[in-house]
């Protein structure tokens, strides 16, 4: 009975029917609105039991005709009843009614209609179904390509389905990790029977169904008992058996959707959609990632629609989904239906909504001569039966009002007798069932075709699984449950497990008789006039389409498929797939197996990226470095920049300044007074060993094997293809230990290089690597007054004779433990402070307070640029590209003649690399010395008013150089080391420059400011 | 996701390594000694090899330590994996190998 408050639903079948209940709960009304209107259903019904309890239909608009659309399923493979739920950034576009659970204040929208639902400007697409023909796209959109803009717009408000949120999605989502033994997909009867025999062994389960609840097809039965019991007690027997077990875990709501190499599995579970609010600390949805050690697939099969004039009216459904939602929700979808056959499983269907209470219009049944005793029951209670009739077309407008009928040819291509019309307000459609072979496709496993049943069905499997029940074309429930129990055991013994097969159960259910398979369902006049037979309903693809692709001379599935969209919608054809393929397959006279099949790829539903992406958003998408300074950086107002992971301080704008200002004040007190920079990203790789230099002499381009302890050198690192791959400076602390720096962005690829060499070219060398990036801190006092900033804080003897460039030095600065580098990346006197992190603010705040009196400037990464491009030295990775020499640098220098050998060595001999015309690092120099050359910028030598123009290079570092008192900037010029002098130019937006090549150094040309 | 089993570590998912392509191509003792046409052939060019394949992979998120596995490049299938300087194991119906030289 509907409980006191709730307004009344039409089609909800009543206490008078003894079957009439359902799985809903009547004593909790549930209220909803669909397009604005409220609605009232019960909970445990979908959005589409309660529209249809409701009366409701029409729920959505088709996809390119704009044709009105009703429910044709009961789950997952539902095609039209496309929703977008909720509103603001939780909404979400294409979900299908039928697997959205109801509750308090469930808001839904159809889609793809514009005013409104009942009149749809788009649907005059119907008038102009001729412009629409199968690779409309293809043909339309052809000439002129420009026109492609306009075109584009127009089409993209046009078609698409719902529409995306605007902003973040504010839910949360998560990935769990699992791994087990058996990994079962769908809870359906033979799913519970894998699940249990499996889970008896001692085995871990996972058994994971996209429904509310398992049971699967066994839920929309009242015609079967097992042990005795009714299907759904029998369920709830071994759902409580396998809750019991602690090695076994079972998720509903949750489809196994993805299936990849070596028994990986993802599972999108609905974690709280059916509750309608947020619930704190639990996500919206969960993917699960399981590794599975065999996996055992029961998905069940999906009921073919058949294909018929108009069978896409709003009131045209599938028989089984018109079954589950009487027997399942106890609501009747029509209260006049009309059932359309090729098998038995139509009369289960005739009969559940005739003992419901609703008055049978009539069976179509394509065979000549059906018999058995689902028949005879329906004979019995009075049903008219049309045998060897074909439904010729639906009739009524916006819903099913009619259908119209005929006796068939013999061979059932054609009619053989007058067009009769019935009244009905409902079509179910009863096309045979297709093994839903999504997850056997998706890894990998080979379809056979069964040219008997006119099934696919698995056939050689890729990973270690096994397919049970209606996924293995064992459509009785009996047969489902002893194979799943048999092969539940198999999986598990496989597994490891032993054990016996639990003893399979008493089933009673109808027994079937043959099917008669028609793919096209003969009409008054032939596919494509007058009328639509639709085969894909989501993409709209009728018959026809598919057989003018063949008339075009398309062969293959593969090809049909992505000139007429079938099967490419979100539901990926899972009502369309077979349908299509035979329809193809017969036009061309050929063998289905000719026309070949599709690959089913993940996922199997449509998932929300949210629940992919889980907790990797935001700051935790990648983890941001930060060094030990970086609060007081953020405390005195530094901008940042991203520098690989790391966070660097970019500037510090005092107040009122621009970037320009701030980085001119910064360069110039580094170069006239002292500047302090954190240098604590850069890479540091400890090299520990006896062979440690003589590793170092390989790596390197140059010569390390008499470097004395305490003493620094520059290095460059090449790649065996003679390129530069990476530079730093790099100390020796003893005999065989090394301190080697990296540029920030190259050190985990620098160390996995040299690890890759220790461990496969070079094994003899007894060399032990070490990341110390993080543990240590680095401040860099630069300029003329950095040595009396540093003699404040630290008793060394600084001086140049007793400290000379390039050394190194062991002591305390302001009382912590360092090690003091005196290098310099500005070409000026520098202290290189390196302490333990922990203490780098301690070091910072000490340095900047010993320098106040010499007006110590703090600055970033972007003063640090144009310090060092003013001396002409490169940034590996934006002077170089992979493509760079040392010799195209000018840093043959850097190169030993003498070695026999090092990494880049041979490389750098090919004749190529020696060519005087290759691009080589130059200095430039605008006429204008306030313009700024924008970096990218492309240098030629014969200007012209346009594109096409030779490009002899272009500009890789380009600055204000306050020092300088000018522009400056970096570029690579083919031959530039033998154009300095030239006047080139640089073509850009509406203007061009003039600029003149210099040699690549444009401050302290001698190097004499190093010792300060 | 393939699972690779690491033989320090035992079988972990494929994110946590590097691949490393083509395995068994030594560096040259001499490169002088070598002719640009070999040296670009040891830079450069590999083996696309369909079916059972020997081939270098690195427990990057785990170990880092570099290994060689025979993998079937089109099922996935992992046949064998083995150390570095370990005697190659024969490819699935191939005769046992000659102990490796090529790398030490």
């Amino acid at each position: 009975m509907t409980g006191m408050n709730s307004p009344h639903q039409t089609n909800r079948i009543t206490g008078t029917h003894v079957k009439g209940g359902g799985r809903v709960d009547r004593s909790r009304p549930v209220s909803f609105t669909f397009d604005g209107t409220s609605f009232s259903g019960f909970e445990g019904d979908t959005l589409a039991s309660a529209l249809l309890a409701n009366d409701v239909h029409l729920i959505g608009r088709s996809f390119k005709y704009h044709r009105p659309r009703g429910l044709l399923g009961l789950g997952s493979e539902e095609p039209n009843a496309l929703i977008q739920l909720a509103r603001g950034n939780r909404t979400e576009p294409n979900t299908r009614a039928t697997q959205i659970e109801l509750f308090d204040g469930l808001v839904a929208q159809s889609q793809n209609r514009w005013p409104c639902l009942k009149f749809d400007v788009g649907a005059v697409n119907q008038l102009f179904h001729k412009l629409f023909p199968a690779g409309f796209y293809y043909k339309t959109f052809m000439w002129p390509a420009s026109f492609w803009m306009a075109y584009e717009h127009v089409i993209r408000h046009a078609a698409g389905l719902g529409k995306a949120p605007e902003g973040p999605d504010p839910d949360r989502y998560e990935r769990m990790h699992a791994h087990c033994d058996i990994l079962v997909a769908g809870g359906g009867p033979s799913g519970l029977a894998a699940a249990l025999a499996a889970a008896r062994t001692g085995a871990r389960v996972i058994l994971a169904d996209e429904s509310t609840e398992f049971g699967g097809s066994l839920l929309s039965e009242d015609d079967v008992e097992i042990d005795g019991l009714p299907a759904a007690d029998w369920v709830a027997q071994v759902v409580a058996e396998l809750r019991s077990m602690p090695e076994v875990t079972l998720l509903t709501r949750s489809t196994v959707n993805g299936y990849y190499d070596h028994n990986y599995l993802t599972i999108a579970e609905r974690v709280t959609d059916h509750i309608g609010a947020v619930v704190p600390n639990v996500p919206r949805q969960r993917i699960w990632k399981v590794r599975a050690k065999r996996v055992v697939l029961a998905t069940g099969t999906i009921e073919r629609p058949l294909v018929f004039r108009d069978n896409d009216r709003p009131g045209v459904m599938l028989s089984s989904a018109v079954r589950g939602y009487a027997v399942r929700y106890g609501v009747l979808a029509g209260q006049r239906p009309l059932i359309v056959t090729s098998n038995d499983d139509g009369y289960r269907t005739a009969l559940a909504m005739h003992d419901r209470g609703a008055r049978i219009a009539c069976i179509v049944d394509l065979r000549t001569e059906p018999d058995g005793a689902l028949v005879d029951a329906a004979r019995s209670r009075g049903i008219e039966i049309h045998a060897g009739h074909s439904l010729v077309g639906s009739l009524g407008r916006g819903r099913v009002q009619g259908a119209e009928i005929a006796r068939m040819t013999g061979d059932g291509t054609g009619l053989n007798g007058a067009v009769r019309r019935v009244d009905c307000d409902l079509i179910a459609m009863a096309g045979g069932f297709n093994p839903t072979v999504h997850l056997f496709s998706q890894s990998r496993g080979k379809l056979t075709w069964d040219p008997e049943r006119f099934i696919f069905v698995p056939g050689t499997n890729h990973e270690p699984q096994v397919s049970v029940g209606g996924c293995n074309g064992d459509f009785t429930v009996a047969q489902a449950i002893k194979d799943g129990l048999q092969k539940g055991v198999e999986m598990a013994r496989e597994a490891g497990f032993t054990g016996r097969k639990p003893a399979a159960p008493e089933v009673s259910e109808p027994k079937s008789t043959a099917e008669r398979t028609l793919w096209l369902l003969p009409s008054t006049r032939p596919v494509g006039h007058k009328g639509k037979h639709f085969v894909d309903f989501q993409n709209d693809v009728t018959a026809a389409d598919l057989k003018l692709a063949t008339r075009e001379g398309y062969r293959s599935i593969e090809h049909v498929k992505r000139y007429t969209t079938t099967g490419m919608a979100t539901d990926q054809g899972k009502t369309s797939n077979v349908n299509a393929l035979a329809i193809v397959s017969e036009t061309l006279g050929v063998d289905v197996t000719q026309v070949g099949t599709t690959t089913f790829r993940p996922p199997y539903t449509p998932t929300t990226i949210g629940a992919y992406g889980g907790r990797d958003i935001g700051a935790l998408f990648d983890p941001v470095r930060t060094t030990a300074m970086d609060g007081w950086h953020r405390e005195n107002g530094a901008t940042f920049e991203h520098v690989g992971q790391w966070m660097r301080a970019w500037y510090y704008p005092k107040k009122g300044e621009t970037l320009r200002q701030a980085v001119d004040r910064e360069c110039l007190a580094a170069r006239t007074g002292v500047g302090l920079l954190d240098a604590s990203t850069l890479g540091k790789i400890d090299v520990h060993g006896p062979d440690a230099a003589e590793f170092l002499n390989r790596i390197y381009s140059n010569a390390w094997l008499k470097l004395g302890i305490g003493r620094c050198r520059y290095g460059l690192m090449l790649k065996d293809d003679g390129m530069v791959m990476d530079d730093g400076v790099t100390t020796r602390i003893a005999e065989d230990r090394f301190h080697m720096t990296t540029t920030t962005g190259g050190a985990a690829g620098v160390l996995a290089w040299m690890e890759e060499h220790l461990q496969t070219e070079w094994p003899e060398l007894k060399v032990h690597l070490t990341s110390v990036t993080e543990q240590w801190a680095v401040a860099s006092i630069v300029g003329p007054k950095s040595r009396d900033v540093l003699a404040k804080l630290n008793d060394l003897d600084l001086s140049n004779d007793a400290f000379p460039f390039m050394s190194m030095r062991e002591g305390t600065v302001a009382g912590i433990p360092a090690r003091v580098y005196r290098i310099s990346f500005t070409g000026d006197l520098a202290f290189e402070v390196n302490v333990p992190r922990r203490y780098g603010r301690a070091l910072w705040e000490a340095v900047m307070a010993a320098g106040a009196e010499f007006d110590i400037t703090p600055y970033g990464t972007e003063a640090m640029h144009v310090l060092r491009a003013e001396r002409g030295f490169i940034i590996v990775g934006q002077d170089t590209d992979g493509s760079v020499t040392p010799s195209d640098l000018g840093m043959d220098w850097i190169v030993s003649k003498t070695k026999p050998d090092f990494i880049g060595k041979r490389g750098m001999a090919r004749p190529d690399l020696q060519d005087p015309h290759r691009k080589q690092l130059v200095g430039l120099l605008t006429e204008d010395p306030n313009e700024v050359l924008p970096e990218g910028a492309h240098v030629v030598a014969d200007l012209k008013p346009q594109p096409p123009m030779v490009m002899l290079g272009h500009v890789t570092s380009s600055y204000y150089s306050p020092n300088v008192g000018r522009s400056i900037a970096l570029a690579v010029i083919k031959g530039g080391h033998g154009r300095h002098g030239q006047t080139l130019s640089v073509p850009l937006v509406g203007r061009s420059l003039k600029v003149t090549v210099c040699e690549p150094v444009f401050f302290d040309k001698d190097g004499s400011r190093k010792d300060g | 996701m393939q699972q690779i089993p690491c033989p320090w570590c035992g079988p972990r998912d494929d994110w946590e390594f590097h691949y490393g392509a083509e395995a068994h191509v030594a560096r040259p003792e001499t490169p002088s000694d070598k002719s640009d046409e070999d040296w670009m052939g040891y830079l450069y060019l590999r083996s696309n090899t369909k079916g059972p394949f020997r081939e270098r992979w690195m427990h990057a998120a785990g170990c880092r330590r570099w290994f060689n596995v025979i993998r079937n490049t089109v099922s996935h299938e992992v046949f064998a994996v083995y150390k570095i300087g370990e005697t190659p194991p024969p490819l699935p119906g191939e005769a046992p190998a000659a102990p490796d030289t090529t790398e030490r």
